[in-house]
C-alpha cells in the first residue's frame, strides 16, 4: 500500500512535550501529547486541582470590518448580536442541511472584530468554508490566525489561583465565557478567556507562538501550579474530561451527517434569527415533529466498556445506533458513553445492550452531562 | 524498559515464562506503557484451551482496548484473580504481574518465539521514527 504521508504538524511546545517524555500521537495530522504522566492522574488533577493543556493546534479565524457581525450571523447558528465586547459563546457553522461544518466558540473582540475558534482536525475545511460562504459579503476580511498563537488551557478548581500568580489582571472580574486582555508572564496584550473544554472552571490564554516564549510560559504555569499539584495534561485526559461533561466532539457526536437538533444542541441554534446557513433545514426538522434520533448518555450496567463505534441494540435485539464516544470515567468510576438512538429509546433508565466483541452487555440511558461541576457556595 | 532474559516474547507484546510444562503469560512493559492506565482485563476460565497466535482475551486501558494473543497452545491451569479488582498492577509491574498459566501442548512452540534481545530490537524498530 502506498500512502503519501504529510509530515505531522507541530505546536511550538513540541520539543517541550518530547523532552518531558509525553506519549505523542498523530491527532488530526498534529503530533500531540496524548498522555503526559498518566491519563487518570491528569484527569483527576483537573477535577480536583489544576491541569494545563497545549491546545495550540486549534484554529483561530478572525472576521474583521464593518460587515463582520453580518458575516458571523450568516455563518454561525447562535445569535452574535447578543454578545458584548469581551464576551464569547458556543456556536456552530452548519451546512444548508443543518449538519455540522464544525462547532466553534465566537469571541467578540470589538464591534468590528470577531474571533472564531475552530477545531484542529477541521481547520483547512473550516477556513475554506468561511471564505466560500462569506468571502463575497461586503465589509469583511477573513484572517486565518491559526499559526500565530500558542494556546494554553489552564483548567480546574485551582486554575484561577494558578494563573493569578502570573498576571496583574484581576481574574475574579472575568465571568464564565468572558475574556479580556492583560499582561501574562511579562507578555503584553495576552487574551485571557474564561473558557475551556473540561467541565471545570478555567482559562484559555493566547500567547505568541514562538518556541522560546511558549516554552517559558508553559514552564511558568507549571511552576505557579506546583503547590496545587498541577499536571501537564494530554489529549487523552481532555477527551475523558469532556466526555464526562457531556460535551460534543467533532467526528464523534457531531459531524456532517448529524444535525443540531439530533445532537441536543438546539438551544444554541437561534431559529428566531432572520437567517443563517442551515436554519431552514432545522425549521423543517422541527416542523416535522423533531428529529427521529437523539444523543443520549449511557452508563454500562454490566461489566464492559462501550467504545466509540460499538453498536447499540434494544433489549429485544433491534439495532438502534452506535456509540459516538465511550470510556471508563476516571472521576465517576463508571463506564460511560454517548450514543445516537431513536427517540422512543431516549427515556431515562431505558435499558439497551451494547455489543462488545460479540457479546451483548447491558447499559441504561442516563442524563447528560454525566458530571456537573459543583456550584460555588461562596 | 526491562525485558527479562529468561522470558520469551510475541510480536503482539505478550511474554511467557516456561517452567517445566507450565507457561506463565503476561503482557510486556512496552505494552502496558503504550496502553496507559489499565482498567479491565478479560481472561478465559480455568480449563479453557488457548491456541497459539489466537486471541484469548483482552486488556483495556482508559483510552483503548487490545486483544491478548496466546504465545503457545495449551490448557488454562490458573488465572490471576487479583486482576479483577486491581488491573492497574499490570502498569505497576508488567514483568511480574502474570495473567494466566497454561499447560503446554507442545513445548517446541516456545522456541519459535522472540528472545528478549529480539523483542527489544523489534519494539525499538516499531517506535523508531
Amino acid at each position: 500500500m502506498t500512502e503519501t504521508m504529510a509530515p505531522l504538524r507541530k505546536t511550538a511546545l513540541n520539543a517541550v512535550h518530547r523532552a518531558a517524555k509525553s506519549k505523542m500521537v498523530d491527532f488530526g495530522g498534529w503530533d500531540m501529547p496524548v498522555d503526559c504522566c498518566g491519563l487518570i492522574a491528569e484527569h483527576m488533577a483537573v477535577r480536583t486541582a489544576v491541569g494545563v493543556f497545549d491546545v495550540s493546534h486549534m484554529g483561530d479565524i478572525q472576521l474583521r470590518g464593518p460587515g463582520s457581525l453580518a458575516a458571523v450571523q450568516h455563518l454561525c447558528m447562535n445569535d452574535a448580536s447578543k454578545l458584548a465586547v469581551g464576551q464569547a459563546h458556543y456556536s456552530a457553522m452548519l451546512y444548508p442541511n443543518g449538519t455540522f461544518v464544525d462547532d466553534v466558540v465566537v469571541h467578540k473582540l470589538s464591534d468590528n472584530d470577531y474571533l472564531i475558534v475552530i477545531n484542529a482536525g477541521t481547520r483547512e475545511k473550516d477556513v475554506q468554508w468561511v471564505r466560500r460562504t462569506i468571502g463575497h459579503m461586503p465589509g469583511v476580511h477573513v484572517n486565518d490566525f491559526s499559526d500565530y498563537y500558542t494556546q494554553l488551557a489552564i483548567q480546574g478548581p485551582r486554575a484561577a489561583e494558578t494563573l493569578q500568580k502570573l498576571t496583574s489582571t484581576d481574574l475574579s472580574s472575568i465571568k464564565n465565557y468572558w475574556f479580556t486582555w492583560g499582561q501574562v508572564c511579562g507578555l503584553y496584550n495576552v487574551m485571557i478567556a474564561r473558557t475551556g473544554y473540561t467541565g471545570e472552571d478555567g482559562f484559555e490564554i493566547y500567547i505568541p507562538s514562538d518556541e522560546p516564549t511558549s516554552a517559558r510560559v508553559w514552564g511558568e504555569v507549571l511552576e505557579a501550579g506546583a503547590e496545587f499539584g498541577i499536571l501537564a495534561c494530554g489529549l487523552g485526559a481532555r477527551n475523558t474530561l469532556r466526555l464526562e461533561a457531556g460535551m460534543a466532539l467533532y467526528g464523534h457526536e457531531i459531524s456532517d451527517t448529524i444535525n443540531v437538533l439530533e445532537a441536543g444542541l438546539g438551544r444554541y441554534a437561534k431559529l428566531d434569527k432572520p437567517e443563517f446557513v442551515g436554519r431552514d433545514a432545522l425549521l423543517e426538522v422541527q416542523a416535522a415533529g423533531g428529529p427521529g434520533r437523539k444523543l443520549v448518555g449511557l452508563e454500562m450496567i454490566e461489566r464492559g466498556i462501550g467504545r466509540d463505534g460499538y453498536a447499540v441494540f434494544s433489549i429485544e435485539g433491534k439495532r438502534l445506533g452506535d456509540i459516538t464516544s465511550g470510556s471508563p470515567s476516571p472521576f465517576l468510576k463508571k463506564n460511560i458513553a454517548m450514543a445516537y438512538v431513536p427517540v422512543e429509546y431516549t427515556a431515562l433508565d431505558t435499558e439497551v445492550a451494547v455489543e462488545i466483541r460479540g457479546q451483548m452487555v447491558k447499559a441504561k440511558v442516563v442524563p447528560l452531562p454525566f458530571y456537573k461541576r459543583p456550584k460555588k457556595t461562596a | 524498559m526491562a525485558y527479562p532474559a529468561d522470558y520469551r516474547y510475541t510480536k503482539e507484546h505478550e511474554w511467557i515464562k516456561v517452567d517445566g510444562n507450565i507457561g506463565t503469560i503476561g503482557i510486556t512493559d512496552y505494552a502496558q506503557n503504550s496502553l496507559g492506565d489499565i482498567v479491565f482485563v478479560e481472561l478465559p476460565k480455568v480449563g479453557d484451551s488457548v491456541e497459539a497466535t489466537k486471541s484469548f482475551g483482552s486488556v483495556e486501558s482508559v483510552k483503548a482496548v487490545s486483544d491478548l494473543f496466546a504465545p503457545v497452545s495449551g490448557k488454562v491451569t490458573a488465572i490471576n484473580e487479583e486482576l479483577k479488582d486491581a488491573p492497574e498492577k499490570i502498569n505497576a509491574d508488567a514483568n511480574t504481574t502474570w495473567l494466566l498459566k497454561v499447560e503446554l501442548v507442545d513445548a517446541k512452540q516456545v522456541d519459535g518465539l522472540l528472545t528478549a534481545a529480539d523483542y527489544e530490537k523489534f519494539t525499538s524498530e516499531e517506535t523508531g521514527h
